[in-house]
């Protein structure tokens, strides 16, 4: 083998279905602030080898009614996310069974953009869109972390819980998560940082802190809930699609025990 | 009526629907996706016993609804909320005038709510007014996610929609149900966006705003604003059944509306023919709040009877029996409820 040939086969990548997964793992439903791996929405992956890979990815959404903004959303950072893998030549990604399929599939494949793709219906960009979502999920996240605080300490009362800061939440899952959340927004990671705050990151007054946090457990409330229909939804329109799914604790219950995972939720009395 | 434990409730569904989904209706592939998205709602969220075959969901007719509703259903009285969905099927989604004969022919148990769309202009406005002569409604019911030419969405907000809600004024028109679906405009938005209720609310403060399915899947931007506007009511059509698979859900959104908007603005709908009274009301009245989420009262029997009936009832003026009526709460018209339940670890 010469050296050239050596240099070459140096740069040849494999492009395996498993990249193409882990790539779209980073790629979120906007509103539900997950993978679409983990929901259940990428219905198949195909890599068609040899010299210049083509990959196809087929994405799937609980009804055909779906908002047209996030399917294309996710749909567009799907082709993107998937575009830069290494050694990847080109990447189609198609939407089925959505009102807007034949749109945003012919959008996609002309790489047309947003705009593009929906003339006279786009005005800006989603960037505004995703940021509403992305303070949504942060404040979920907020309200998740400092419940389960009240609930851990009985001495911990509502009115006090605007001085709670960073350090004083429970590690584990759900601060990870809503640090993870504050950095999206661009919110401080400081330990001393006070957990219950606003969109921009400012603390709330004393007496308002009550409401605030009322608020925002209805925020959670929604997301959740939203969360375990659209999952439901899915399965129920694509029947296997369950298998695909990963589980989601939060919100949890009995109904949503998937299959693959054990599931212990506290008993309810009617 | 329905009786339990020595209780009698009176009951009123206060979104129904006579559809026609059936594919000699259907104009495009959107009229089957349209009836196969509820028919999916209805076998995601339905009991086994109660799942209704596709041929069977496409169409139900006048005679079955009657049985449905008044024979098996314990359903007193039931609003039609008529959906047109003229871009989808070639006669309406809704049967207006299959509806409004049933109406007709059962005023004591049928009341027929029209429909209309501000992208109609002036023409729309004189069709609502010649609508309204011929048959007398008090309530309308905005599909704001209705397709229309080539828009897929309105506001409440619109400059037209407001030229509409003054003609409902002006004719007596109080009683305006919105269904907010994911309209596209603009499609840079949240699609699901309820704030525009809070601009028509605001300016309308004579008219009633009984937002469907209580805002979902936005709840809690719904709650929001339905605390600060005495005039904004929650519909629990598609909210119901999640009793059946998802209970510390629905107990969830059962106790943030008690505690925002309170029990006299909330009104039970059972959606027919996405699902039945029946088992709706069976399962309400046994319903409780699980005994862990402290941060929700217990819900009360006069709670459930103004949900399941009272509260409509007032609203269009229907008469219940004297044994059966219930006093307002006599709560705040604005702001949260049980503020004292504000504190998780109150109850503790």
């Amino acid at each position: 083998m010469t050296a050239a040939h050596a240099e070459l086969a140096g740069r040849v990548h494999t492009v395996t279905e498993d990249a193409v997964r882990r790539s779209l793992s980073t790629v979120f439903d906007p509103e539900l602030d997950e993978p679409i791996t983990e929901l259940g929405f990428v219905r198949s992956i195909r890599v068609d080898g040899g010299p210049d890979p083509t990959v196809r990815v087929h994405l799937r959404l609980p009804t055909s009614f779906c908002s047209p903004n996030f399917a294309y959303l996710m749909a567009s950072d799907s082709k993107d996310a998937v575009a830069a893998i290494p050694g990847v030549a080109a990447v189609v990604v198609e939407l089925d069974d959505h009102h807007d399929s034949d749109l945003i599939n012919t959008g996609l494949a002309a790489d047309a953009g947003y705009r593009g793709t929906f003339l006279h219906e786009a005005e800006d960009s989603l960037e505004d869109l995703r940021r509403i979502f992305r303070r949504k999920a942060h404040t979920a996240a907020m309200e998740r972390c400092l419940t389960g605080l009240l609930r851990a300490d009985p001495a911990l009362r509502v009115e006090d819980v605007g001085g709670v800061g960073l350090r004083d939440l429970l590690p584990g899952r759900e601060t990870d998560a809503l640090l993870r959340r504050r950095t999206a927004l661009g919110l401080s990671g400081d330990p001393d940082a006070p957990v219950l705050v606003d969109d921009d990151g400012r603390p709330y007054p004393a007496e308002a802190v009550p409401l605030a946090l009322r608020r925002a457990r209805s925020t959670r409330i929604s997301i959740d809930g939203n969360a375990h229909f659209c999952r439901g939804l899915l399965r129920t329109r694509y029947e296997g699609s369950g298998a695909d799914q990963a589980f989601r604790s939060e919100g949890a219950e009995p109904a949503d025990h998937h299959p693959l995972l054990p599931l212990t939720v506290k008993e309810s009395h009617p | 009526m329905y009786s339990k434990d020595g209780e009698n409730y009176f009951i009123v569904d206060a979104h129904i629907a006579l559809w026609d989904a059936r594919p000699e209706n259907q104009r495009s592939i959107h009229g089957k996706q349209f009836i196969d998205c509820f028919y999916d709602y209805h076998r995601n969220l339905s009991p086994e016993s109660e799942t209704w075959s596709y041929e069977d969901y496409l169409y139900q007719g006048g005679e079955r609804l009657m049985k449905d509703l008044f024979t098996d259903g314990y359903v007193d009285h039931a609003i039609f909320q008529s959906a047109y969905l003229g871009e989808f099927y070639h006669r309406g989604f809704g049967q207006t005038e299959e509806a409004y004969g049933l109406a007709s022919a059962h005023p004591d148990k049928l009341t027929y709510n029209h429909c209309f769309d501000p992208r109609n202009g002036e023409a729309g406005l004189d069709q609502l007014r010649a609508d309204h002569e011929r048959m007398g409604f008090k309530g309308v019911k905005l599909y704001t996610a209705e397709w229309h030419g080539d828009s897929r969405g309105y506001k409440l907000s619109d400059p037209w929609a407001y030229r509409y809600f003054e003609e409902c004024r002006a004719l007596g028109i109080k009683n305006i149900h919105v269904h907010k679906g994911p309209t596209i405009r603009p499609l840079d938005r949240d699609a699901f966006d309820v704030s525009d209720v809070d601009h028509a609310a605001t300016d309308f403060t004579d008219l009633n705003f009984v937002v469907e399915h209580v805002g979902l899947p936005r709840l809690e931007d719904f709650c929001w604003i339905a605390t600060q506007e005495p005039n904004v009511h929650g519909g629990l059509a598609v909210a119901m059944p999640f009793m059946h698979t998802r209970p510390r859900y629905f107990a969830q959104i059962i106790g943030e509306l008690i505690y925002w908007i309170g029990e006299d603005r909330i009104q039970f709908s059972s959606d027919y023919a996405l699902w039945t009274p029946r088992w709706l009301v069976e399962q309400f009245v046994d319903f409780q709040i699980p005994e862990d989420m402290t941060e929700y009262a217990p819900l009360t029997i006069e709670q459930k009877k103004k949900i399941l009936g009272l509260n409509a009832a007032k609203m269009y003026d229907l008469p219940v029996p004297a044994e059966l009526q219930l006093p307002d709460a006599g709560e705040t018209a604005t702001g949260p409820r049980q503020p004292e339940r504000a504190d998780l670890a109150s109850a503790q």
